[in-house]
């Protein structure tokens, strides 16, 4: 690398850092815990007795999990307005990837309640508590501990997947770096720049993931 | 801890059970069951395998739901299972009894403390500190004091299931429902156990203690029920019902446990 590429090189560590800071990151976050809560909700549907109930989240899922999320962020950015219905890019990443993860997290969520098993329910009933009461103080803290791994993964996935957030003009990490590479035509220095950011933020993640981990593993044998 | 204030007088009736039903399926499991017990008294339901014993106690906590037959405590709720119970009744029901399970279902997300004052802070939201004092009493008297904060995987089979035991006092049950209690425990662990629930007996509680062990059933039963494809087939007192069964399925089935080989 010569001296100019370093040059560069520090000088859009800068912006770069700023955008994933004030873009990247909320945009997953945000997502995340909102499609964490839209994915709860999914997971209950699913487990419901009563067949509509159960086939609407089943559908759901399968749309979400069929189709590319890049033509979902499309169809709500570009396909909703011909139908009169404009949001703003930022509303509009945020609304893709919370259905997204939702539809994701679900089964997720699902499997990891049908994972406690079922005397936990019985013991839960037996001292009286209802069925909300029962997920809530006993299943739910249980099945959390079984959904760290996968739902981190869900989590790592869509920080990288806001990057997509770029085709409907957000301007975070990737689109940052696309448009210093475009004006300093370094393609290969930005992209790469822009790469190492993302893994770094992904590594922070994992080690997160680890120590939340180790903090649920406390009440089980080793 | 001794039993709550008797509402029925000691030798008068608490539960009553008139041709319970249960089916899952075509599997008719529960035919027609009957069953009482005396306010202060011990039942013990023995049985083969697979003969509906388990599947009746579970029905007296709603854990199942009977598809017919009343079951009645007295003084407090009768629900008759000819219509679908609603929830209230089913929790009336379930509100005057407390189970044991065979494989303790304790919360393992939770220590010892904790899965005593659940239900008594949670469900029946009384005073913290009442609820607090009243659990460690109990820890103590079963000898687990030092394991107040101590996660259930790290107890073994036998505390775990005297946890679970103190879990259910804690409810101030009128009735105790044992299920198989120590089946699942290792042979060392047993008599702790069944030490504990012959006190609970001689200190006046109402239980019905579904069970393989044969002289635990004779010293801790005011009555024994044997129950086979679904009925009851016998009752009488312990004595009478275990050295001189009057029915040939009875004498089949103690003569295949006192004799396995």
């Amino acid at each position: 690398m010569d001296e100019t590429s370093v040059e560069l090189f520090v000088s859009s560590l800068r912006p770069l850092i700023v955008a994933a800071v004030t873009a990247t990151i909320p945009l997953a976050v945000i997502s995340f815990v909102l499609g964490l809560v839209l994915a709860l909700v999914l997971a209950l549907m699913r487990l419901s007795s009563r067949p509509w109930v159960s086939g609407v989240a089943r559908v759901y899922i399968s749309v979400i999990r069929g189709t590319p999320l890049l033509v979902q962020l499309f169809v709500i950015f570009y396909g909703l307005p011909s139908i009169g219905v404009v949001i703003s890019p930022w509303p509009c990443a945020i609304l893709a990837f919370t259905l997204n993860v939702g539809g994701y997290a679900a089964e997720v969520i699902r499997a990891a309640i049908l994972s406690v098993p079922k005397g936990q329910w019985e013991a839960a009933y037996m001292i009286g508590m209802s069925r909300s009461t029962a997920l809530k103080r006993i299943i739910l803290p249980q099945a959390a501990r079984v959904s760290v791994p996968p739902l981190s993964n869900t989590f790592i996935s869509l920080v990288k997947d806001t990057s997509l957030a770029s085709l409907i003009l957000v301007t975070e990490l990737f689109r940052e770096a696309q448009r210093i590479a475009a004006f300093s035509q370094e393609f290969m220095l930005l992209y790469v720049e822009a790469a190492l950011i993302y893994w770094l933020i992904c590594l922070v993640l994992s080690s997160g993931q680890g120590r939340l981990e180790t903090r649920l593993d406390r009440y089980v044998a080793h | 801890m001794s039993p709550t204030e008797p509402t029925v007088p000691a030798g008068a009736p608490l539960l009553d059970v008139v041709g319970l039903r249960k089916s899952f399926g075509s599997n008719e499991v529960l035919r027609s069951v009957d069953l009482s017990v005396a306010a202060g008294q011990v039942l013990a339901i023995i049985g083969p395998s697979g003969s509906g014993k388990t599947t009746a106690l579970r029905c007296l906590n709603g854990l199942e739901v009977a598809d017919g037959g009343t079951i009645t405590i007295e003084g407090a709720s009768t629900v008759d299972f000819g219509v679908p119970p609603s929830k209230a009744q089913l929790s009336a029901l379930r509100d005057e009894s407390a189970m044991v399970f065979q494989h303790y279902n304790l919360f393992p997300h939770k220590t010892a403390l904790q899965n005593i004052v659940e239900g008594p802070r949670i469900v029946q939201r009384r005073p913290e500190a009442e609820v607090r004092a009243e659990a460690l009493e109990l820890l103590e008297r079963v000898g687990l004091s030092d394991k107040r904060d101590t996660y259930p995987f790290e107890l073994s089979g036998g505390q775990q299931q005297r946890v679970g035991i103190v879990r259910a006092l804690a409810l101030r049950p009128r009735l105790l429902l044992f299920d198989e209690p120590t089946s699942a425990l290792d042979p060392e662990l047993v008599g702790d156990v069944l030490t504990l629930i012959k006190e609970l007996a001689v200190e006046g509680w109402t239980m019905v203690i579904v069970t393989h062990e044969l002289q635990f059933a004779r010293e801790v039963a005011h009555e024994v029920a044997f129950i086979d494809a679904g009925t009851v087939v016998e009752r009488g007192h312990p004595d009478q019902l275990l050295r001189d069964p009057q029915h040939e399925r009875t004498q089949q089935f103690l003569r295949r446990l006192l004799h396995p080989f």
